[in-house]
């Protein structure tokens, strides 16, 4: 099964409800290998620099956090963050590879 | 600071204290403008002892009462002996609620990993966080 | 560092060790404190990504049968429960299943498509006490086993049960040595950067001890894994484990 045809898999942790303005703690793992183009393939061949290089959550359309990101972060990335939500709404996250490959993911919220 | 870490004594492997000239210096000035970076308000926690050297939890936090007039714009991080030293920079928007962000980094090697925040009025602020990072007990050619 | 191992346990006692270390302790209590949390955070697990990836496979048709995993066996929640408790060689099983049932072109070792089926379904048996038993089908494997965990090899002339039945709570440059069970895998190491099988991980300890790795499918890995399974009853499935 080629590896491009996987869809990414991420988990994804966001409260299904909150009150109007408070912050919300927004989880994010996303499987992708970082690839940092320092490592060799069998073949003697530095096997090419790939790494998620933006991530982005909006809310309702506005950005509100973005992250911009190189080999320094490790493989299967990570992200704990804020956001508000003044009203009920949908998050949605978006990233995309240094080869042009998209991802992205959505989360509805409930406000009190 | 080399001389320091030289006469820190027994025990201690005093050349892992040495930056690379990675460039991260340079990095720095083009992020600043070269203007001074304040200590304070900016919280860098790292572990003192990485499990791994391949995933490290980070976690940046940056005092701010995020209003329209104050708030923290980005705060970026910086590695001194990574081949690449600017790691990540992270972006807040006008609705951001806190400046708190956890991740996991790449190190390489024992160092003093650097946080950079720039808040809206131009001001930059700082904070560092040392990490030992080890070699694995066994090789592993799997 | 590795002088120091040397040292360490060729003075060790060269009597027959207890069968199985006692009290029983997961690797989970002597891996790294961040690794501890990291397995405990199903949202933080990077293992739990390839279990997301294996529940879609789960359901994805494969091979000229058209049929997914699901056609035959439900709802995996269900099925598999259990499975991973009292099956040894997962991987193997599932490949079997994959090339000879769904009629697919078998899975390379190790590959992300494997990996992720087998990281699911033993995430099925999460919690549950493995149960590996010495049977009349597996009995001669599980001797052969027992005989290669005990017999030094490599260029450090080490056997397994130095380091994981004489050993086991004592540091190992910055690592604390475990009693070497099979109750977290598939794993997620952070030193792999992936998540990985138990054979991989025979053979990293192989390769540990300076001795040539057995090929994936080797009858010498096979063995082992009985005996580990077999050796580690009791303890509770972690899968997916999250080690240094």
């Amino acid at each position: 099964m080629p590896g491009r045809e996987l869809t990414v898999a991420a988990r994804l942790s966001v409260p299904a409800t909150a009150k109007k303005g408070e912050p919300v703690e927004i989880r994010i793992a996303i499987q992708h290998p970082m690839e940092t183009g320092f490592r060799f393939g069998i073949d003697g061949r530095a096997i090419p620099k790939n790494v998620i290089n933006r991530f982005s959550c909006r809310f309702e359309g506005a950005e509100v956090f973005s992250a911009e990101m190189g080999s320094g972060i490790s493989a299967n990335p990570f992200l704990d963050f804020y956001a508000t939500a003044e009203k009920s709404g949908t998050f949605e996250f978006e990233w995309i590879d240094d080869a042009g490959v998209r991802g992205r993911e959505s989360a509805k919220i409930e406000v009190a | 600071m080399l001389g320091a870490s030289l006469a820190a004594g027994f025990g201690r492997a005093a050349f892992a204290q040495v930056p690379i000239e990675n460039g991260m210096n340079a990095i720095v000035r083009d992020l600043t403008g070269g203007a001074a970076m304040r200590e304070g308000r900016v919280r860098l926690q790292l572990p003192r002892l990485a499990d791994n050297g391949t995933s490290v939890p980070l976690k940046v936090t940056v005092q701010s009462p995020m209003t329209a007039a104050d708030r923290v714009r980005s705060i970026s991080i910086l590695s001194p002996r990574n081949p690449r030293p600017l790691m990540a920079t992270f972006r807040f928007g006008e609705e951001s609620p806190r400046a708190e962000v956890m991740t996991r980094v790449r190190l390489n090697g024992t160092q003093r990993v650097l946080a950079i925040a720039q808040m809206s009025d131009g001001s930059f602020w700082s904070a560092t966080s040392e990490v030992e990072v080890t070699e694995s007990a066994c090789l592993d050619a799997s | 560092m590795r002088l120091l191992v040397a040292t360490v346990v060729c003075g060790a006692s060269l009597a027959l060790a207890a069968d199985r270390p006692a009290p029983l302790r997961s690797g989970v209590e002597f891996t790294g404190s961040d690794a501890r949390a990291l397995q405990a955070d199903d949202v933080a697990n990077p293992g739990m990504l390839w279990v997301s990836r294996g529940e879609k496979l789960w359901s994805e048709p494969a091979g000229t049968s058209g049929k997914s995993c699901a056609d035959c066996h439900g709802d995996a929640a269900k099925s598999m429960k259990g499975v991973a408790a009292r099956t040894v060689h997962l991987e193997e099983r599932i490949n079997d299943c994959h090339a000879g049932r769904q009629d697919a072109r078998a899975f390379e070792p190790e590959s992300q498509p494997l990996l992720s089926l087998a990281a699911y379904v033993a995430y099925q048996s999460r919690g549950m006490p493995m149960a590996i038993e010495d049977t009349p089908q597996n009995h001669a494997s599980l001797e052969r086993g027992r005989a290669l965990y005990h017999r030094r090899s490599g260029q450090l002339n080490l056997a397994c049960s130095q380091c994981h039945d004489d050993n086991w709570g004592k540091k190992l440059a910055a690592e604390t040595l475990s009693q070497g069970h099979p109750n977290a895998f598939p794993e997620y190491r952070l030193s792999w950067e992936s998540v990985g099988s138990l054979a991989r991980r025979i053979r990293a300890c192989y390769s540990g001890i300076r001795a040539e790795m057995p090929e994936y499918g080797s009858p010498d890995l096979a063995d082992l894994e009985t005996y580990l399974g077999w050796r580690s009853s009791g303890l509770p499935i972690e899968s997916p484990g999250v080690r240094r």
